[in-house]
């Protein structure tokens, strides 16, 4: 038998998250404005996020996915909320090496995204896990490198 | 008759995955290679490599002879009238963009038209949009109709004097779908357009013969016809084919090269630059070989009962969709679906937990899941190897994932 099994990915957290999305929907009143694909299975995303004197105040999210993309937005926006740029953006590197199978920093707390790290055992999976990541990095570099 | 010893022919279905026995579904995207193929690749790496068209020594004519041999078995195989009417290429990806570069730039101009359908894969999507953009002309879509198929009387309303190309999907890669290229090319012709035929799901899985299409242009991939990746087909009418330009230029394809000024070197080698995919070309040849030995006629009617017991099957199973043609007969061994409240990729993933191999996502086919209303979709395609017992544990697949995802059903 293999040593994976399902239970490793689809985490009761992660369905959680999946059926109950936190933070589902958008800032409408004009703050960052985010909207990825990913362009090998059409899983998308589009992310709003409020960010005052470099610390998230809001951030929601819209799209379309699998269990593993939808809940992943909803535990990252969960997560990023109240936090310094700065941090969030430590966190989404914390989440890709997480992705990679590497340990994680002891003095991190990814809190129920950590539910996440059985995805490193799915290659084809990390796309859909890292997707809300990339779109909020996105946004806070845009917002401080503006065009 | 097609039997289950078949599948004996193919080294990488005999293994487990994941603790199951490997079950192959996703030939739509690439099909597994017979030994005879994988054997014919090595034999000419072993025996007889050595580039073509070019060795006074006795390797280079074996290759040259190897090489253009296995395009006069494409020649027959689609029935073309002349061997200089069958190009390689990579694939079907570069055949169409060599139709559009080449075809296209020289032939549409602002205010003329390019018509293709709804269905279309990107590769026959992209490229006109390209020189839509490039020449001004203006891309036409022919929507599909709500069973998956594509009505003769909306194509006659949206080809017009204007349009200068038409192009089509011979069988379609999402809804398995077979499409009457033929009364298509018949109506494109009516009004001076040339035919192009994408057939990439056509090739492998039913009897072509581009004369009887009477196509101008006919593409198709080596890899999903048991042959190897990187080889693919571009044919062309001969009088087409003489009066266009090549797209890619250097060895190979020149007869004479000044320092301003070259010519090029008959069909079908100016459409050859560099050094050609010769072991691909040589692999292809022995899938020709190899399906032809099965028949056609006997490939097709084998996935169109699979496909039909597929579908009788999956219709069992509660909050299952299927799209495309109801009506096996229409279509090829393709059947794509969703199971309701569970996202295609997670469908997969149970699937690929208990050995089944399914395609998951937009299968390339942007525009057509817009008009289907899906972001996302899961795919079985069937080839000559597939059987009752790979259905069968489709279907037990498909219960195992609906059950896993009761909770999260609403």
């Amino acid at each position: 038998m293999s040593s994976i099994n399902l239970d490793q990915l689809y985490r009761r957290v992660i369905m959680d998250h999946y059926k109950n999305p936190r933070n589902k929907g958008e800032i409408a009143d004009g703050g960052l404005t985010i909207d990825m694909n990913n362009p090998t299975c059409g899983d998308r995303i589009h992310l709003t996020m409020q960010v005052e004197d470099g610390i998230v105040q809001d951030a929601k999210f819209d799209g379309e996915g699998c269990s593993i993309s939808m809940a992943s937005a909803s535990m990252m926006t969960q997560t990023i909320k109240g936090k310094s740029v700065e941090d969030a953006v430590r966190m989404s590197k914390a989440f890709s090496d997480m992705m990679l199978g590497k340990e994680l920093d002891e003095d991190l707390d990814l809190g129920d995204i950590e539910a996440l790290s059985g995805v490193s055992q799915f290659p084809a999976r990390i796309k859909c896990a890292t997707l809300a990541w990339k779109a909020m990095e996105k946004g806070v570099d845009s917002d401080v490198n503006p065009n | 008759m097609i039997t289950k010893d078949i599948k004996k022919r193919f080294p990488i279905l005999d293994q487990q995955v994941n603790g199951h026995p490997l079950v192959y579904l996703d030939s739509g995207a690439t099909s597994q290679k017979p030994d005879v193929v994988i054997e014919a690749i090595k034999r000419y790496y072993e025996n007889d490599n050595s580039n073509v068209h070019r060795g006074v020594h006795t390797l280079g004519n074996r290759a040259t002879d190897e090489y253009e041999g296995a395009r006069q078995k494409v020649a027959d195989f689609i029935n073309a009238s002349s061997v200089q009417e069958v190009i390689f290429t990579r694939g079907t990806t570069t055949s169409i963009n060599t139709v559009a570069q080449s075809y296209g730039r020289a032939n549409v101009s602002e205010g003329d038209e390019i018509v293709i359908t709804m269905m279309e894969h990107h590769s026959n999507i992209i490229p006109w949009q390209q020189l839509a953009k490039e020449t001004g002309a203006t891309l036409k879509y022919v929507d599909l109709e709500d069973d998956g198929t594509l009505s003769l009387d909306k194509v006659e309303e949206t080809i017009t004097d204007k349009t200068k190309i038409v192009s089509v999907m011979y069988v379609s890669n999402v809804l398995g779908t077979k499409n009457p290229v033929k009364e298509i090319a018949e109506i494109a012709h009516r009004h001076g357009a040339v035919m192009v035929v994408d057939g990439a799901q056509a090739a492998p899985h039913l009897k072509v013969d581009v004369q009887d299409l009477d196509c101008d242009f006919f593409a198709f991939s080596g890899h999903k016809m048991c042959g190897p990746t990187g080889i693919g087909v571009l044919y062309g009418k001969k009088a087409l084919l003489e009066d266009m330009e090549p797209v890619e230029f250097g060895g190979e394809m020149i007869d004479f090269v000044g320092l301003y000024e070259s010519t090029w070197k008959e069909l079908p080698w100016k459409f050859e630059g560099g050094t050609p995919i010769i072991a691909g070309a040589i692999g292809l040849g022995a899938a020709i070989d190899f399906l032809q030995e099965i028949g056609l006629d006997n490939i097709d009617r084998h996935e169109k009962h699979l496909a039909a017991y597929a579908m009788e099957k999956m219709s069992e199973i509660d909050g299952l969709t299927i799209y495309g043609p109801a009506d096996p007969d229409l279509r090829a061994g393709i059947v794509t679906f969703n199971l309701d409240g569970v996202h295609p990729h997670d469908v997969a993933t149970v699937l690929d937990m208990n050995g089944i191999a399914v395609r998951a996502g937009h299968h390339c086919a942007q525009p057509l899941m817009k008009r289907l209303g899906a972001t996302a979709t899961a795919r079985a395609s069937f080839y000559v190897y597939n059987t009752e017992e790979d259905v069968d544990r489709l279907a037990d697949g498909l219960r195992i994932a609906k059950e896993y995802f009761s909770d999260v059903i609403h």
